[in-house]
């Protein structure tokens, strides 16, 4: 069994378009909650989100590639390539037959979606754009990864909703793991600031009007975010023999289904995950010094994720740090488990935990140390990241300082 | 408001899978056993009836000053907004 190392890391998110920003944003305690100005936000009742602003595809892309990448794709590519460059692999003519690309994502293509079928329905136009397919597709942001970087071993996407990148990253950590391949490119993205999506979501009734406040008995509910973060595994090996930079130890996996609600948490599920990543990384409970918790800021999440976590820690529960970084990225969804490990790991590079950012009072219903609205300077060896989805997929990723 | 009265009635009625005559001012909706999703659909099916916005938010005991505990408290919350946002009741 082979140890899986993290050479190379990259975001774009609400919170900046590469790692170095989106690190100094959540030791800062900024919030990327805005008034939502992508798209118009008339007929909307959820008006705020965390939104990548003033991102200029043309900036990244070729104007004759644009037709092809949705927003989703042109995130996954942008944080990609700042993972790649950093992990100084080479893929084409080097190790792209043994390199994998897994990428999570829960809904894909949505503003490519969302704008043919308005021209469709609306308009009534009378034929979609030739690309329109391949560019919805969900699986096109790990299409497109492959392609510009010559990674040539397995790839496919994971969907499972808000859990899609923390399964991604598991099934990428497996692989590398047993020596399927000797690189992985992983990670998720997602873009759902569309008219459509956003009324899908309002009608759920579970957004929150004012902000994102995880844990704070005054939580309203979740702030949608869009965004993409992208990590390059490989073997411990591999990075050692080629005196790469290790930025972080990947040591566990757990997933569990609840098999129970479609909507509605189980603190059994999402305990059970974390268990199950605790033990095969084989470490105890007390190892882990920091949850970078699911923390959506609904009512139900932040209570049965804290009951998970005392179940699973008991008495060590209250050393914990458990901060929700939603708070500041919001919730990506399907790249939400990607976007929070890279928070994990920026904070094991920079000795700070993140903290969660529009606190304002206890809940006795969550009675942890939530590191309310400022990050702590702190230097730490274990974190864990956890994703609770709709339709009761739990997946939990541990990370170890290299 | 008969009219509003019977026809929420009748709404909850269906959602909780009981005959209407099953359903009056009283009834609790805890007693009818509506599960997680149920009182979503519950207010989407009243919005769609009468052309209204119930602003609530399943993370609020209280939301917007909306507690449905009976029947006849979804009949005087929707009778509130056909009030405030259509002029009628």
């Amino acid at each position: 069994m082979n140890r899986v190392v993290v050479t190379g890391m990259g975001v774009c998110s609400a919170l900046g378009k590469n790692v170095a920003d989106f690190s100094a944003a959540l030791k800062a305690g900024a919030s990327g909650i805005t008034p939502i100005s992508i798209i118009p936000s008339e007929g909307l009742i959820t008006k705020i989100g965390a939104q990548v602003l003033d991102f200029d595809p043309l900036t990244y892309f070729a104007e004759n590639k644009l037709p092809l990448y949705d927003r989703c794709t042109q995130f996954a590519l942008v944080a990609a390539r700042e993972a790649v460059a950093q992990s100084g692999l080479k893929f084409r003519g080097g190790i792209g037959p043994q390199t994998a690309a897994v990428i999570g994502s829960g809904v894909g293509g949505q503003t490519t979606q969302d704008e043919s079928y308005r021209r469709l329905f609306v308009e009534g136009a009378r034929r979609c754009h030739p690309l329109t397919i391949p560019k919805l597709m969900i699986n096109a942001p790990c299409s497109h990864i492959t392609m510009e970087h010559g990674i040539t071993g397995p790839s496919f996407v994971v969907a499972s909703a808000c859990s899609s990148a923390n399964h991604a990253i598991g099934v990428a950590f497996s692989m590398v793991q047993s020596g399927a391949v000797e690189a992985c490119v992983t990670g998720g993205t997602e873009a759902v600031f569309t008219f459509g999506t956003i009324k899908g979501w309002e009608a759920l009734r579970v957004m929150a009007p004012d902000t994102c406040r995880p844990f704070s008995k005054d939580r309203r509910g979740m702030v949608l975010g869009e965004g993409a973060a992208i990590m390059v595994l490989e073997t411990r090996d591999h990075a050692l023999a080629r005196g790469a930079d290790i930025l972080a130890e990947i040591i566990g996996f757990g997933s569990t289904s609840d098999a129970g609600d479609i909507v509605l948490p189980s603190a059994e599920g999402a305990g059970g995950a974390i268990a199950a990543c605790l033990k095969n990384a084989g470490i105890a409970p007390e190892d882990v010094d920091y949850v970078n918790a699911h923390g959506t800021g609904t009512a139900a999440n932040d209570a049965t994720e804290t009951k998970a976590i005392h179940a699973v820690f008991g008495a060590h529960a209250k050393n914990l740090a458990v901060s929700s970084t939603k708070s500041m990225h919001g919730h990506t969804l399907g790249a939400a488990g990607a976007m929070e490990l890279a928070a994990t790991i920026a904070g094991l590079r920079g000795n700070f935990i993140p903290p969660t950012a529009n606190y304002n009072e206890a809940d006795p219903a969550c009675d942890l140390d939530y590191v309310p609205n400022e990050s702590r300077n702190k230097a730490f060896n274990v974190g864990i990241s956890n994703s609770f989805a709709f339709g009761g997929h739990n997946a939990v990723v541990a990370v170890r300082r290299a | 408001m008969a009219d509003v009265a019977s026809d929420v009635l009748e709404i909850i009625a269906k959602q909780a899978k009981v005959e209407p005559a099953a359903v009056s001012r009283d009834t609790k909706l805890a007693d009818l056993n509506l599960e997680s999703l149920d009182t979503i659909e519950l207010i989407f099916a009243l919005e769609e009836k009468f052309d209204i916005e119930i602003p609530y938010n399943a993370n609020e005991a209280n939301s917007a000053g909306i507690n449905f505990t009976t029947a006849g408290d979804v009949i005087d919350a929707v009778a509130k907004f056909l009030d405030e946002q259509k002029g009628k009741a």
